[in-house]
């Protein structure tokens, strides 16, 4: 314009390529589900590392008010107030140690009372940058509507997949969005690493932006259905996907350059939760073109349903919010 | 709505201070995790709550069985309920129209009554009734209880020093303070733990508490248990007359003070009239006799009077330290907790990590923006920088709103705010692939980027409010961290979505107006 100078930009995107990604969907579905069905062993066998949010317990980070803190001193003084396990690990930079103490039995006071041990005996070297302390009551709670809404997100976007699209995308849908939610949390079960509110949370966001995904790829097929009534469901299917994987691909590498800016600057705090963000990105990108397209192939879709939506939207298209560029 | 911008937030307090009485400034309520500060939930004990409700019903039964001269053998606790056992069955008709008086009315007077407190019938053997608190009644009782405990808690923190906490009801029975600033909650935890009810008894002339335990407690007396600080502290404890001669809510002023002989830190406190008149009256009935002083049911001190009290005022002593001396004084100045408060949930952030979170959360979201708008530009040229514009347009919004609505940032916030900058991109993504496929087919520009808008909008549309669903979800259940997470992710993707088809769209409907009237070819730069 009169600011902007025009120049193009670079569209490196070989818009050629044809993937032949309905050929490989048998073996695409075969490993989702061993990664599915492996992840459910994981939660079975090794459980997760849940934080004190839902577990219950303590969590202490402190900053010795000078040098590195002496963790093995720490242990030292720690393990003898007979509050059961306390964990210490070192957390960020060496003067940083976060310390962890297990649920005590006797309820909700005796967290308190645990807290007061932990703080008279580590004295007065240390400044207390952050306490949690969650009882017992509060930690089922969390919980409860932890699961509670990871499954009433599913449950409000497939209805709404179902009520813009056949009943088949639903069920797409569905199953991308537990292989999204199954797999990371099976990560997080692998490596053990700690599972708190925020991954629930991210759990949600992979959610939102797994479906995002899969809603504008099957958005494409609904198109063509309607453009191409003669053509095989399989070849439509690839082309659908061939024709958005510019958009799923450029969309994926800003958001996470975004989640990887949080995952190394974003501090200690952020870190699992970013991490958890980076993964379920991957993953929410992949089960959009490899699941939840190709499940169509599948399960078949009527194409005169496809035919008779078509008759309504564009027309409603157009009379929104969309005054024409002249 | 004139006041609200999001200019503000982009300048420290001092500066917007100084600024002209015209221009914006309220500025973005930073949360408990970046400022630093306190948040406690507390849950009340409504068991507690239940019981002390019953004992006073039964004290009012006995009453109300007593005027109207009905004989009874019993009245005990049953489960949830209260038995009256009546001493000739044949009254039971007449008991019971006089203990329906009892019942109370539940609800208000604008929207009128919505049921009874308690129900009185008849048990099923002739001359049993059964007094039994209704769950609305119930209920009632809890709400009214949760009020005077938030009032209690406010007066003892308002006593800790000038702080904007903030203390409200949260579910059925909890309390949650939020404390920003404050990050030695050891006070506070003091303060807010005891219920600080206080209690003066007549001490049992001749049984002492070895003997009542030993064989049986005479009636109207119960032993009570000595508390730590009392001095002469008696293993046993004491047997005290279970109807006190003043109650703690006549007391009008505690303050702290020192012994003028032992120089201890002691307790003074004032009387109400009332009080007054009850304490100088016991007190010159029994002159040479103990009574008792007793908090949260334990024993502080149990002095001889040596002489009646008849000013209305006198002074607790004990094993008091300072802290101990003052705490106390304003836990008896506040009044008593209808019931035991418990922390369920305690998370406080010092300043320092606040601040070390804050600017962290400033990095990273200036690298996210950063790297979101080179790949946009790189990709899409002129018309990137138009997006990137959107981008900014939907940063300023989303701050604009979060100040509007009075929300807090938090640092799940600001991780959710540098998540919809990658993701509100995705519009544009979505609108600038659209027109280069329709120029692959052929189209020219104009008609190119005008199906670009319009049938990208529908996909939009459709992506964005599925997201929506699950950051709705993600408010409506969350707590906490999540809540402040959603708010931001709720406000970005509708603002990303308004840029996106408006700024950008307006942008680009300018630039083809620019493009045409220097008269050259239109060539669409993406």
């Amino acid at each position: 314009m009169f600011l902007v100078p025009d120049f193009k930009g670079h569209d490196f995107f070989p818009h050629n390529l044809r993937l032949p990604f309905m050929r490989y969907k048998g073996l695409c579905f075969g490993l989702s589900l061993f990664f599915m069905a492996l992840s459910l062993v994981l939660f079975f066998t090794l459980s997760f590392n849940f934080g004190v949010d839902f577990k219950g317990g303590s969590l202490i980070e402190v900053q010795a008010k000078s040098g590195a803190a002496d963790i093995a001193a720490m242990r030292k003084s720690l393990d003898g107030l007979g509050i059961g396990e306390v964990q210490i690990q070192s957390f960020g930079t060496e003067s940083d140690v976060l310390i962890r103490v297990e649920q005590q039995p006797g309820g909700e006071d005796a967290q308190q009372a645990a807290l007061k041990k932990v703080v008279d005996a580590l004295g007065d070297g240390f400044v207390q940058r952050r306490v949690e302390v969650v009882g017992p009551a509060v930690s089922s709670e969390l919980r409860t509507t932890g699961v509670i809404a990871v499954l009433a997100s599913i449950v409000a976007i497939v209805v709404y997949v179902w009520f813009r699209f056949e009943w088949q995308f639903a069920l797409g849908a569905v199953v991308a969005l537990t292989h999204d939610v199954l797999v990371t949390a099976g990560i997080f079960s692998l490596f053990q690493l700690q599972f708190d509110l925020s991954i629930v949370a991210a759990l949600l966001t992979i959610l939102g932006y797994s479906v995002n995904d899969t809603v504008v790829v099957s958005d494409r097929i609904r198109e063509n259905m309607r453009k191409f009534k003669k053509m095989d469901l399989n070849e439509l299917l690839d082309i659908s996907i061939n024709e958005t994987l510019s958009r799923t691909l450029l969309t994926g590498l800003t958001a996470i350059a975004g989640i990887l800016a949080l995952y190394f600057f974003g501090g200690e705090v952020l870190r699992n939760f970013s991490f958890a963000m980076l993964f379920g990105i991957l993953i929410g990108t992949y089960s959009s073109v490899f699941i939840a397209a190709p499940l169509l192939g599948y399960l078949g879709v009527k194409r005169d349903l496809g035919a008779a939506a078509a008759a309504t939207k564009p027309a409603g298209g157009k009379a929104g919010a969309n005054p024409t560029i002249r | 709505m004139k006041h609200e911008f999001a200019l503000p937030n982009f300048f420290s307090k001092e500066t917007v201070a100084a600024w002209p009485g015209f221009m914006p400034k309220r500025q973005l309520a930073l949360g408990l995790d970046l400022r630093g500060g306190a948040h406690l939930l507390l849950a009340m004990d409504t068991a507690e709550l239940k019981k002390d409700w019953l004992a006073n019903q039964k004290e009012d039964v006995r009453k109300q069985l007593r005027t109207a001269k009905i004989g009874f053998s019993a009245i005990g606790a049953s489960g949830d309920a209260l038995q009256v056992r009546l001493v000739k069955p044949e009254e039971t008709e007449a008991a019971l129209k006089e203990l329906r008086k009892l019942i109370q009315p539940i609800g208000n007077a604008i929207l009128g009554t919505s049921g009874r407190d308690v129900s009185v019938e008849p048990g099923d053997e002739p001359g049993l009734i059964l007094i039994t608190p209704t769950e609305p009644g119930l209920q009632e009782r809890v709400a009214n209880a949760a009020s005077a405990s938030i009032e209690t808690v406010n007066r003892r923190i308002n006593a800790l020093g000038t702080a904007e906490s903030t203390i409200v009801r949260q579910g059925r029975d909890r309390i949650l303070i939020q404390y920003p600033g404050l990050t030695d909650t050891r006070q506070l935890k003091e303060l807010i733990g005891k219920t600080a009810k206080l209690t003066f008894h007549s001490v049992h002339p001749s049984v002492s508490a070895e003997e009542a335990k030993q064989t049986r407690v005479p009636i109207g007396y119960k032993v009570y248990e000595s508390d730590e600080r009392d001095e002469v502290r008696q293993g046993a404890g004491y047997v005290l007359a279970e109807t006190p001669v003043v109650h703690g809510d006549d007391l009008v002023d505690a303050q702290p003070s020192f012994d003028e002989r032992t120089n201890e830190p002691i307790i003074s406190f004032r009387f109400n009239q009332a009080g007054a008149r009850r304490f100088g009256a016991f007190t010159k009935d029994h002159v040479g006799e103990p009574f008792a002083i007793v908090l949260d049911e334990k024993v502080i001190s149990a002095p001889v009077i040596r002489e009646p009290i008849l000013g209305g005022s006198g002074q607790i002593s004990g094993n008091f330290t300072v802290e101990s001396a003052n705490n106390l004084a304003i836990q008896l100045r506040s009044g008593a907790l209808p019931a035991k408060l418990t922390i369920v949930e305690e998370r406080t952030v010092g300043p320092s990590l606040g601040a070390d979170s804050i600017e962290a959360g400033k990095l990273a979201g200036l690298i996210g923006c950063l790297s979101t708008a080179i790949l946009t530009i790189a990709y899409y040229g002129t018309f990137g920088v138009y997006a990137v514009i959107g981008l900014i347009v939907h940063g300023l919004l989303i701050v604009a709103l979060m100040s509007l609505i009075g929300t807090t940032l938090t640092l799940p916030g600001i991780a959710g705010f540098v998540l919809t900058i990658g993701m509100a991109v995705d519009a544009n993504v979505l609108i600038y692939e659209r027109i280069r496929e329709e120029l692959r087919t052929g189209k020219t520009p104009i008609s190119a980027i005008d199906a670009g808008f319009t049938r990208a909008f529908v996909t939009i549309a459709d992506s964005q409010l599925t997201t929506l669903a699950a950051a709705v979800i993600m408010f409506w259940l969350g707590s906490g961290p999540i809540r402040g997470f959603a708010v931001t992710l709720t406000i970005g993707i509708l603002t990303s979505v308004f840029s996106a088809v408006t700024v950008t769209r307006l942008l680009v409907a300018m630039w083809i107006r620019y493009s045409k009237g220097r008269g050259r070819a239109l060539e669409v730069p993406v």
